[in-house]
């Protein structure tokens, strides 16, 4: 170990600020020790602290009757009915995923399991959010390559279907791909599990993996920018072990079973650490712990990397002290370790042994309440000047314009990336990947059925957060809609670069602003998150990326819609076209232009229309339903046709707006339904106030536009489904 | 027949077979832990899909060491029935009751996806409730579900009427597009000469349910119950 003096170069190093070393020495009273020093510059990293994101997230709506534990509990959970709850959370694994990305994404996707089953919920679903760079960078093909193979290793091992999750290429990524993963579970509700430690005297156990020396300090590298040095960061990195995680899974929902358990919290980042401060900390206790007993992977391992260790698939819990010998009988069945490592004390001190020595000794109270937070500067983002359709030239037919859109990075088919998903374990999965705005995951042994997004824009975010925020957050509660869903509550996870830096943390600040007033609006409340600050390669952030996971409940699973469009129906488009091309893909992908103002959401507007077409959904009028967002209406009909394999013939637009802006152009608030009857829905939408227009008729082999072309559905499908297996060379 | 599945830690397609198996039967299965020797009076027993110990030395080498092993290799001795689907297919082979190996998938990546599997033959426990020929289709999800014997084993299979189902298209041909992992003759699933033990590569058994896709698999099940 380390020979180096204990000093503020050393704490620079491990990422505390020279005021922030001073505050630490002032609390301490007396000189730290390593392994002090060690937990210091974890608990208040970035990561674990959110010391430039807290003052801000305080401004999400965090209440609503059906919500149990908003965020501060290791995921969110609200009750959905039948004396169940849903417990999910999403967080990020960007560091790691760069340097390592299998590596980084597996243990991304064990480490959210953790928090939503450390909760007593069984998971039943896993998605992700994903952002590569340009696909002709150099590293992007490898990099694409090993996060995908990661989330599935990982998730199709541990036997949780992986069932939904969006995916954009840019360059901005380039050095910084995000890597978001979320988890969702179900528990009943009087059987939720909290991480607050309590009574004096009771065991702290240690469950799971041994520990070993990876992970060291990596909640301090994922709270620093990358330099050229990334590669040697290698070692920082986690290794998964998704077999121990499923015996995790079974022996804690076994033990959940019975009340042997009093508080209990997986160990994530900053492990052993941040999990027994934690612990401690909420339940306003001490905690003793004696770290020669922690299970070791190798022998030698000193108290400082012990503490600081994210060796994976690891539990700390407080167990009632005539339950243990029960509950170790319970892990040993599934072979996993159990230690009594610690006991719960009234010192309010978090104090480590280790070979007849105290290495730690540190009042919890002050490192809790004199974290540090910080007000960063903020400079205002400006607003982008709207793109009027006029000054969008069009030299494209609308048919070949689709074809070469629906064959770009951010609109190719998924399949290559779906296929490597186990999407149907479970054996509830009711709508897959693709197969609807937001997977439909059945509940077993209910007739009920959670509908299941992930979301973002970034252009979006890029041009204007505030707007990007907004419409993320409506975009969510949209594509949950649009399934015939009650959406229910968010999860978020904001990637955004240096809060350092006053432009990044007025995008920040911007977006919480645009989020918190969607989900105001929209009654959708942020249960549980993540921030992950830093993203940042060689002083180039990537773009705002306010990623939202979102969960929403149908009662009878059988009343789920997709995007599938049969034979013979009418396509009637709900909701308001102006031709909005500010920041479209037709705008980027077609006239190469990245400008104007994002579209803008009414957000009175959105909820009309979605509890409309909800109601339509619900009373079995709509057959499929696809709302319209990325490309445009051209290409939410054409994803409908491919889909269910179905021709169409589209009726004219509105003389006033030009034909590209109103098929292209990104107007929120929108749903393309089909039904049987187009014009008693249109006069029904207009009836409740909402423009409804019939757009055209399913049949045929071939989709017709109103310009006079006409392309066939398999030559868009062969367009839409080529970009990934060539891309990935398979 | 009263079914039990066979559970070894790593298992996770163990609650999909067992609403399979209780839709079919009209009563759960029992589960049966690694570590069990005594299988009492089950008729049927079935090894899941999963992940066997990680497989992190091979798919199903260490399941095959289990205790439980020795009991279901004397079950099947006496003429019991056995199923053994995705791992529970590797682990079987990995036991020596059933011939070949699941080598990695040709593509070198793990395949979720529906497939079409063409029934070789109804006169089994197995497979009595569907036509001759019939083409059906199911989830496959695994990285290792490439079929492998050497020439003689194949040539004996296919000589002896034990290849239970192969990989087709829709139509029923057997192509090279149809068969994704790169099976040797396009086999998905083979019998013991005896036709008591099946094992197959994908999972009928998530597709019983009109709501989840369709019943394409009910038929396996159904006629285990009838028979």
């Amino acid at each position: 170990m380390t020979q180096r003096p204990i000093d503020a170069a050393l704490a620079r190093d491990f990422g505390l600020s020279e005021e922030e070393y001073a505050r630490a020495l002032a609390i301490m009273g007396r000189p730290l020790t390593l392994a002090e020093l060690g937990v210091f510059s974890v608990m208040w990293s970035e990561h674990c602290s959110y010391k430039s994101s807290r003052t801000w997230l305080s401004q999400l709506p965090t209440k609503a009757p059906w919500v149990i534990h908003g965020p501060g509990e290791n995921a969110g959970v609200v009750e959905i009915g039948h004396g169940l709850a849903c417990v999910f959370k999403m967080e990020s694994h960007n560091h790691p995923s760069f340097i390592e990305p299998y590596q980084g994404a597996a243990t991304g996707v064990g480490g959210i399991l953790r928090d939503v089953f450390t909760m007593g919920a069984r998971p039943i679903a896993n998605l992700n959010a994903l952002r590569f760079g340009d696909p002709r960078h150099p590293v992007t093909r490898r990099i694409v390559d090993g996060v995908v193979r990661g989330i599935g290793g990982y998730g199709n091992c541990v036997g949780v279907p992986t069932v939904g999750g969006e995916i954009n290429f840019h360059p901005a990524y380039n050095g910084n791909p995000l890597v978001n993963a979320m988890t969702v579970g179900v528990a009943p509700v009087d059987r939720i599990f909290l991480s607050a430690a309590a009574g004096v005297g009771n065991p702290v156990v240690y469950v799971g993996s041994k520990t070993g020396r990876d992970g060291i300090h990596g909640a301090t590298m994922a709270s620093a920018e990358f330099g050229k040095d990334a590669e040697e960061k290698r070692p920082t990195v986690q290794v998964g072990d998704p077999f121990t995680e499923k015996l995790l899974i079974e022996a804690c929902l076994e033990l959940m079973q019975t009340d042997a358990i009093v508080a209990i919290q997986d160990m994530g980042a900053a492990g052993l650490t941040s999990s027994s401060v934690e612990m401690a900390g909420k339940g306003g206790v001490g905690i003793d712990l004696d770290l020669d007993a922690v299970p070791q992977r190798e022998t030698g391992i000193s108290a400082y990397e012990m503490l600081l260790s994210e060796s994976q698939e690891r539990m700390l819990m407080v167990l009632r002290p005539e339950k243990a010998e029960a509950a170790r009988m319970i892990f040993e069945k599934w072979q996993l370790d159990f230690a009594v490592i610690g006991r719960i004390t009234d010192t309010g001190r978090f104090v480590a042994r280790h070979q007849g020595r105290v290495e730690a000794d540190i009042p919890l109270a002050p490192l809790a309440d004199q974290a540090p937070v910080y007000q960063r500067p903020i400079a205002e983002p400006a607003k982008p000047a709207e793109l009027p359709p006029a000054r969008a030239e069009n030299r494209w037919g609308l048919a070949e314009a689709l074809e070469r859109l629906l064959g770009t990075p951010d609109l190719a088919s998924r399949a290559w990336v779906w296929e490597q998903y186990d999407s149907t374990i479970g054996g509830q999965t009711v709508k897959r990947p693709g197969a609807a705005d937001a997977a439909v995951v059945r509940i077993e042994g209910q007739t009920m059925a959670l509908a299941l997004t992930t979301d973002c824009t970034p252009r979006y975010c890029a041009a204007d957060p505030e707007a990007g925020g907004r419409q993320a957050v409506a975009e969510a509660w949209r594509n949950l809609t649009a399934t015939g869903a009650r959406p229910l509550a968010v999860t978020d996870n904001l990637n955004f670069g240096n809060p350092e830096k006053p432009e990044v943390m007025g995008a920040f600040a911007a977006a919480i602003r645009g989020m918190a007033a969607a989900c105001e609006a929209l009654n959708f409340p942020v249960v549980s998150g993540n921030v992950s600050l830093y993203n940042e390669t060689e002083g180039r952030p990537i773009l705002p990326t306010p990623a939202i996971g979102a969960v929403g409940v149908i009662d009878d699973a059988a009343a789920a819609v997709g995007i599938a469009l049969g034979p013979w129906l009418d396509l009637v488009l709900i909701g308001q076209t102006r031709g909005w091309l500010g920041q479209s893909l037709w705008l980027r992908e077609i006239a190469g232009r990245e400008e104007g103002a994002p579209p803008p959401v009414d957000l009175a507007a959105e909820r009309a229309a979605g509890d409309f077409v909800r109601g339509l959904i619900l009373n079995g009028t709509v057959r499929a339903c696809h709302d319209v967002s990325d490309g445009g209406l051209l290409v939410a009909v054409a994803e409908m046709a491919m889909a269910g394999n179905v021709g169409v013939r589209l009726s004219a637009g509105p003389r006033e707006i030009p034909g590209h802006a109103y098929w292209f152009g990104e107007d929120q608030g929108r749903y393309v339904l089909a039904v049987p009857d187009g014009p008693a829905v249109v006069r029904a939408a207009e009836a409740a106030g909402l423009a409804a227009v019939r757009i055209g008729h399913s049949g045929g082999a071939d989709l017709t536009v109103p310009d006079g072309g006409t392309i066939s559905i398999a030559k868009l499908r062969a367009a839409h489904e080529a970009f990934f297996p060539a891309f990935m060379g398979s | 027949m009263k079914p039990g599945i066979v559970l070894f830690p790593g298992i996770n397609r163990e609650r999909d077979m067992a609403i399979a198996l209780e839709r079919a039967f009209g009563h759960a299965p029992r589960i049966v832990w690694h570590t069990e020797t005594d299988l009492g009076e089950l008729d049927l027993l079935v090894l899941p899909g999963g992940f066997s110990y990680g497989d992190y030395l091979r798919c199903g080498a260490m399941a095959a060491q289990t205790p439980v092993m020795g009991a279901v290799r004397a079950h099947a001795e006496r003429g019991g029935y056995v199923l053994g689907v995705c791992n529970g297919f590797q682990i079987l082979t990995e036991a020596g009751l059933l011939p070949g190996a699941l080598l990695r998938n040709a593509g070198l990546r793990f395949i979720s996806a529906d497939c079409h599997l063409r029934v070789e033959r109804t006169d089994t426990a197995f497979t009595a409730q569907w036509q001759q020929g019939a083409v059906f289709r199911a989830p496959m999800a695994h990285g290792d579900g490439n079929y492998f014997a050497d020439t003689a084993t194949l040539d004996r299979l296919e000589g002896e009427n034990l290849v239970a189902f192969r990989y087709v298209t829709a139509r029923g041909e057997v192509t090279p597009e149809a068969n994704r992992n790169g099976s040797a003759r396009s086999i998905a699933g083979i019998f013991s000469p005896n036709l008591r033990v099946l094992g197959l590569m994908p999972h009928p058994e998530d597709l019983v349910d009109k709501l989840l896709g369709g019943e394409d698999g009910a038929p396996l099940f159904a006629s285990l119950a009838a028979a």
